[in-house]
């Protein structure tokens, strides 16, 4: 018996509407991507990645075609419905690491379980304490965002995204505010996870980084354009930055404090 | 829980912007205080009102004469006059629900005495008169049934009169003249000061009944009767008792209307209450206004608060939170705004009346159900104006929200 697909994607289709004028940004995508796997989606700026990966993150519908998520089809579920799936079955790594600057750490890494029911202080707590020793950010779990390097803080991002169980981490462009050295070691997370079973969608315009993961997908004008295997697959040192204390609170060195984002009131 | 923490959420973000969340309660502390204290001295004057009515005496009725009709031409009310010094004794004999009764004589004139004189009313009356009114003398004597019979020319003053014609010397035993003719002042007459339409009661003359009524006035009939009711409980008996006894000596038909009007002093009560209603419903008003710009002040605060957590927004709802979870987390920020702010508008509005009792001396009242009220109505602010804030907010599309800079 074949295993059924975790994402399921058929003539996927999106046109957004600006007033008169219709710009297509998906026109028919067919995409399978099971179990297990680390999938790269790759292709230059106007190719639909974006668009792809928001639809398949459950941020947005699609005008037509279908998408099953988990056995679950997408197209027919509420807004409310999809926060649900959002919650429960995915989780989302962005280019800006997207923290809450004014909450903690742990704070931040709770957060989903916040909006998940029936889940008491204490366990959301022991959750988040095991998603970021995992990790390896077991003793920053007091610290605020902006006291972090931006390895540090994509690692709290990455917390976030797996504190619920998901069975899927969306990871949109996770290294692009990132030196070389780090994002080798956030790749090096990705693939701990990937290995432990999560499966991973990762866009990225960046060769190297894509050459993480075991396929690629091409996107071209809202198509895809081919899906080929990774040779020569590059593999992250484990331990580099898991369980050595030394890498851990190497605050600089990891690109400029100008470039690491994080949410809070813009000065006036 | 879930909204336990969405509360501590608000809670946080409220305290990231100290002075300004301050500044926006101050609104509501303003606003809440503000009509707190004039609900309080609203209330004050009423209760003020009320309690000066009851000095004049609760169970007091008024009988006034009807309008003269002169060939079918109606004239004001009260210029009648078929009431008669004979219609009140037949009041005292006939009505059991009366206790006392007067007839009075009414009549503006020049008073002398010395080398000052005075224009003021001087009232003929019964000394029956003094009791019903509950007034009582600062000095002197009443008049007397010997005086009424005698018509004698000796007249009681009040404060006002005393002061002004005699200064600081006793007026008592002195002379006055009143049109010329010479009345010799038997007492003054305690102070009343203003009634509840600022009239003041003390610039008064009394003298017997019948003195006034023929030596001064030269006429035969009586401009009011003067009645008090055994109890406040038998003041519709005695109306019901006299307006027969009246229609029977006036011979009315039964299709005639009254030939005169019976007021008492609940109905005059009435009138002045929804003098002093109106007046703290105005103050309250103007109060509540101030509690809409704060309120509107709390609406201003909650959408930049909105605007500049775009992206905190996007990152909850791509965490899983639904439109109802961010609608409620800014819902409760403006609550717990409003909430706040009206919990101490109440310490400060009962503080500020207190304040103006101590210094100005106003008469302030505040019941517990304002109180409620205003806060009630804060509360109401809160959500009213957090309202669609907060809608902006759940509304908000993910991926721009997200994307938002």
């Amino acid at each position: 018996m074949v295993e059924a697909p975790l994402i399921s994607i058929r003539k996927l289709i999106k046109v957004y509407r600006f007033g008169e004028v219709e710009v297509p940004a998906l026109q028919g995508v067919d995409l399978d991507i099971y179990r297990g796997e680390f999938v790269a989606i790759m292709g230059p700026s106007g190719s639909g990645k974006s668009t792809l990966m928001n639809l398949i993150g459950c941020m947005d519908v699609p005008t037509s075609g279908e998408y099953e998520l988990d056995g679950i089809n997408v197209r027919r579920l509420s807004k409310n419905e999809l926060a649900r799936i959002r919650n429960k079955k995915i989780g989302f790594v962005f280019q800006a690491f997207n923290l809450l600057a004014r909450a903690t750490v742990l704070e931040n890494v709770e957060l989903p379980l916040i909006y998940a029911d029936g889940i008491s202080g204490r366990e959301r707590r022991a959750r988040a304490l095991r998603a970021l020793e995992l990790v390896g950010l077991a003793d920053r779990v007091h610290f605020y965002p902006t006291q972090l390097s931006g390895g540090q803080q994509q690692r709290v991002a990455i917390a976030r995204a797996i504190v619920n169980d998901p069975v899927l981490i969306l990871a949109d462009e996770p290294t692009g505010n990132l030196d070389t050295r780090t994002s080798a070691e956030i790749m090096g997370v990705f693939q701990q996870l990937n290995e432990r079973g999560i499966t991973i969608v990762l866009v990225t315009h960046e060769p190297d980084i894509a050459q993480f993961a075991m396929r690629i997908v091409e996107m071209r004008d809202g198509q895809i354009h081919r899906i080929r295997p990774v040779e020569n697959r590059r593999r992250a040192e484990v331990g580099s930055w898991n369980g050595v204390p030394g890498t851990r609170s190497r605050i600089p060195a990891e690109g400029p404090p100008d470039r690491l984002r994080t949410v809070g009131p813009a000065l006036p | 829980m879930r909204y336990v923490s969405i509360l501590w959420v608000a809670y946080r973000a409220l305290g990231q912007n100290k002075l300004r969340s301050f500044l926006t309660v101050l609104g509501i502390i303003i606003g809440v205080a503000a009509v707190i204290a004039m609900l309080a001295v609203g209330q004050g004057a009423r209760d003020a009102v009320q309690a000066q009515i009851a000095s004049l005496g609760t169970n007091v009725l008024i009988i006034f004469p009807g309008a003269a009709n002169q060939g079918g031409v109606r004239m004001e009310a009260g210029t009648a006059q078929r009431l008669t010094e004979d219609d009140a004794r037949a009041i005292r004999r006939y009505c059991p629900a009366v206790q006392y009764v007067t007839p009075v004589v009414r009549t503006g004139a020049q008073v002398v005495a010395g080398t000052q004189n005075w224009r003021t009313v001087v009232y003929g009356a019964y000394p029956e008169y003094f009791i019903i009114r509950d007034w009582s003398l600062e000095r002197g004597r009443l008049f007397t049934e010997t005086d009424l019979r005698g018509a004698t020319k000796v007249c009681l003053i009040g404060r006002t009169i005393a002061t002004q014609l005699f200064g600081d010397a006793d007026p008592v035993g002195q002379t006055i003249r009143i049109r010329n003719i010479p009345f010799k002042v038997l007492g003054v007459l305690a102070p009343k000061g203003q009634n509840a339409f600022g009239q003041d009661q003390d610039d008064i003359i009394v003298a017997p009944f019948s003195t006034v009524q023929k030596r001064l006035m030269g006429v035969t009939h009586a401009n009011t009767i003067l009645v008090s009711a055994r109890s406040v409980s038998e003041i519709r008996e005695a109306e019901a008792q006299i307006t027969q006894l009246l229609r029977d000596r006036h011979r009315l038909m039964p299709n005639e209307e009254n030939d005169f009007t019976i007021r008492t002093q609940v109905d005059i009560a009435r009138a002045a209450d929804a003098t002093s209603r109106t007046m703290a419903m105005l103050l309250a008003s103007i109060a509540g206004i101030s509690l809409l710009v704060g309120g509107i002040g709390v609406m201003n605060i909650m959408l930049v608060s909105v605007t500049e957590r775009t992206r905190e927004i996007g990152i909850r709802m791509a965490v899983g939170a639904r439109e109802v979870d961010i609608m409620a987390q800014f819902l409760i920020e403006a609550v717990v705004l409003s909430v706040s702010g009206g919990l101490i508008g109440i310490v400060l509005g009962i503080f500020a009346s207190r304040t103006l009792t101590r210094l100005q001396g106003w008469p302030v009242s505040l019941p517990p159900e304002a109180i409620a009220l205003a806060f009630l109505f804060a509360v109401a602010v809160g959500v009213f104006f957090g309202w669609y804030p907060a809608r902006k907010a759940a509304r908000l599309n993910p991926i721009e929200a997200l994307r938002y800079e």
